[in-house]
């Protein structure tokens, strides 16, 4: 059972005219087998929370705590971070030249389980993970990332979010920019490391439908660096007929 | 003092040719103030296989088949008293690279190396030279490539920390023909290197790629000229280089000459240098003269950059630690062209060569 837990959280990012205030305040706790979903309005700060909490160093912390199971993870680097069970599905997965998926796989496994994994069982693990999210096998070889169309850069961070299982996941519009097809399958992905892990999720959307896949405990409205609304999924047909107007204008 | 006769113009370092380079630190190879070796130590690894002879020659048997105006080169072609030829039957395909390395060298005296590979027409093959030790050298490889031939033609210096090295490795490209170059410099204090290309005929097609990295006080030049003489022909230029620890320095020059008769040239060159730590200086300088218009392509691109932020972040939030990442990420830089490699032994030594840079680089 783990519980990451967000204290008013306040963060800036450094501009030309000096640091701008994105979170005014976020207080937000995930236990395990729990999912949350974040929605909101574009530019409203989401990705600025999975970031800070990840540990991009684009984002000062000025204020708040986050724990994981009662551990400051604000204090640690991003690897150690990773390292003690968070996991964040980025909206926008980075090209790595040069450095091939299953080498990418392979290293961050190491990493993340203190020694590297058993060759024999590891080919196998690889390649179930990958056909359970229809990845043909020549994706191994690929660069991480480089080249990959939208959905499949969104479909190997659900391959890598259910191979290296994770305590805690933050999927950051991990929907967005998929097919009908390609939601389901990456939904399923989430799904499968819920049941499997007892996984935890943020799920940051901008819309509803990946929520028809991935059913939410709790649902938050964010606008403008806060949550400003919370809760059950009902919340989130209320969203779907009347969108975030109402917040915004706040 | 050499014996050399020829009054040479000694570069001062205002020359354009010459302006990068720290002429105090050639051991005299620019103006011929060091004691000739007469060691030659260019040997053949194994056996010669079929349709292929590796033996020296007397310079009189053999004519230079190329002009230069590097005043070491000149040298070279005026000092050597033997040249080394390795020659390749036309109609030859040799599934296996052929071996070439250099036995024990020396710092006290200069060796003048002159070189000839040549591969007869139709023939494919694959040569790679292995340098390592601690050298004095000047070194002249000409690389004849008849038509419809293809070579490629790795170059790897894999030196320890004293050696100079200054040389040429020209390839003249006749029609229909493919050459390749793979050039690495990884080890010396000072390597000058000019990989330059003569179109001969038409339809022929060049590669000329390379990666160096230099630590804390190296210096390692590659000078490319390629002249596209003729109509029809293709080249193309791809550099990548990392640079670490106070007062490394490398330059990359890219000059590429379409001249009027070029017409349908198709050109490109790439120059990416990683500097991975303060004090470290990259110089590059692409440059392209073209007297026609009536030409496929031309281009060039050249970038210095430090370490990406986000490639870092991506490869950490999954448990990676920075050391390890940062490895991951400069494996993936050089990968691109040791993979052209095409040796499995070959490039796992300079992929973990390159480990051990990047840790000393580290350490600084
Ligand atoms: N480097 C930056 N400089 C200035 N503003 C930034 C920077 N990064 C993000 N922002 C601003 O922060 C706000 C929140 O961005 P983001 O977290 O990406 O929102 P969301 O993910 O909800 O669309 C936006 O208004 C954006 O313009
Ligand atoms: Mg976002």
């Amino acid at each position: 059972m783990s519980t990451l837990e967000i204290r008013g959280l306040k963060v800036s990012v450094d501009t030309e005219n000096g640091p701008v205030e994105i979170l005014k305040g976020v207080d937000l706790t995930i236990k395990s087998g729990e999912t949350h979903a974040i929605m909101g309005p574009n530019g409203s700060g989401k990705s600025t929370l999975a970031y800070s909490i990840a540990g991009h160093p684009k984002y000062q912390i000025t204020g708040g705590t986050v724990t994981l199971d009662g551990v400051d993870l604000l204090d640690m680097t991003v690897d150690e971070r990773a390292r003690a069970g968070l996991f964040l599905a980025m909206q926008y997965p980075v090209e790595v030249p040069g450095v091939s998926v299953s080498n990418f796989l392979r290293t961050a496994a190491t990493a993340l389980r203190g020694e590297a994994p058993k060759l024999r069982t590891w080919v196998g693990e690889v390649k179930s993970a990958m056909s359970a999210l229809s990845m043909d096998p020549s994706f191994a070889e690929r660069n991480v990332n480089e080249g990959f169309s939208g959905g499949e850069k969104k479909r190997h961070e659900i391959m890598q979010l259910e191979l290296l299982k994770p305590k805690i996941a933050i999927l950051d519009e991990t929907d967005s920019g998929l097919d009908v097809d390609a939601l389901r399958i990456v939904s399923e992905g989430v799904v499968r490391a819920k049941a499997d892990n007892d996984l935890g999720v943020l799920l940051i959307t901008h819309y509803t439908r990946i929520l028809r896949y991935i059913k939410p405990d709790f649902v938050h409205v964010f606008a403008d660096g806060r949550i400003v609304e919370e809760g059950g999924p009902e919340l989130a047909e209320k969203l779907e007929a009347n969108g975030y107007a109402e917040y915004v204008s706040k | 003092m050499s014996t050399l006769t020829t009054n040479y113009l000694t570069p001062t370092g205002r020359e354009e040719a010459w302006r990068f380079t720290p002429l105090k630190r050639l051991g005299g190879l620019h103006n011929g103030t060091f004691k000739l070796a007469t060691r030659n130590t260019l040997a053949l690894t194994g056996s010669a296989p079929a349709g292929v002879t590796f033996e020296r020659i007397g310079r009189e048997l053999v004519s230079a088949e190329s002009a230069t105006d590097d005043v070491i080169v000149g040298r070279i072609h005026e000092a050597a008293s033997e040249i080394t030829v390795l020659k390749i039957a036309a109609n030859t395909e040799l599934a296996e690279p052929i071996s070439l390395h250099r036995l024990a060298g020396g710092l006290m005296d200069a060796e003048l190396s002159r070189v000839q590979l040549r591969i007869g027409a139709n023939a494919k093959a694959t040569v790679i030279i292995e340098n390592s030790g601690d050298h004095l050298l000047a070194e002249d490889i000409e690389i004849i490539c008849e038509p419809g031939s293809n070579l490629t033609v790795v170059s790897l210096q894999e030196w320890d920390s004293k050696t100079i090295h200054a040389g040429r490795q020209h390839a003249i490209v006749d029609r229909d023909a493919t050459f390749k170059s793979i050039i690495v410099t990884v080890g010396g204090d000072v390597v000058r290197l000019l990989p330059t290309v003569e179109f001969k005929g038409q339809g022929a097609s060049v590669e000329l790629l390379g990666v160096y990295f230099a630590t804390a006080g190296q210096f390692f030049e590659h000078r490319m000229f390629v002249d596209h003489l003729v109509p029809n022909a293709k080249s193309r230029v791809n550099y990548k280089g990392a640079l670490a620890g106070q007062d490394a320095h490398t330059v990359w020059i890219g000059d590429v000459f379409i001249r009027a008769a070029a017409e349908g040239t198709d050109t490109y060159e790439l120059n990416r240098n990683l500097l991975l730590s303060d004090g470290a200086r990259a110089d590059s300088v692409p440059n392209l003269e073209i007297e026609t218009g009536e030409i496929v392509g031309a281009g060039h691109a050249s970038t210095t950059g430090r370490f990406d932020d986000e490639q870092l972040f991506y490869l950490m939030s999954r448990g990676i630690a920075v050391e390890d990442a940062r490895r991951l990420v400069v494996r993936g830089f050089f990968n691109e062209i040791v993979s052209e490699i095409g040796n499995a032994e070959i490039q796992d030594r300079l992929m973990t060569r390159i480990d051990q840079e990047l840790e000393k680089a580290g350490a600084q």
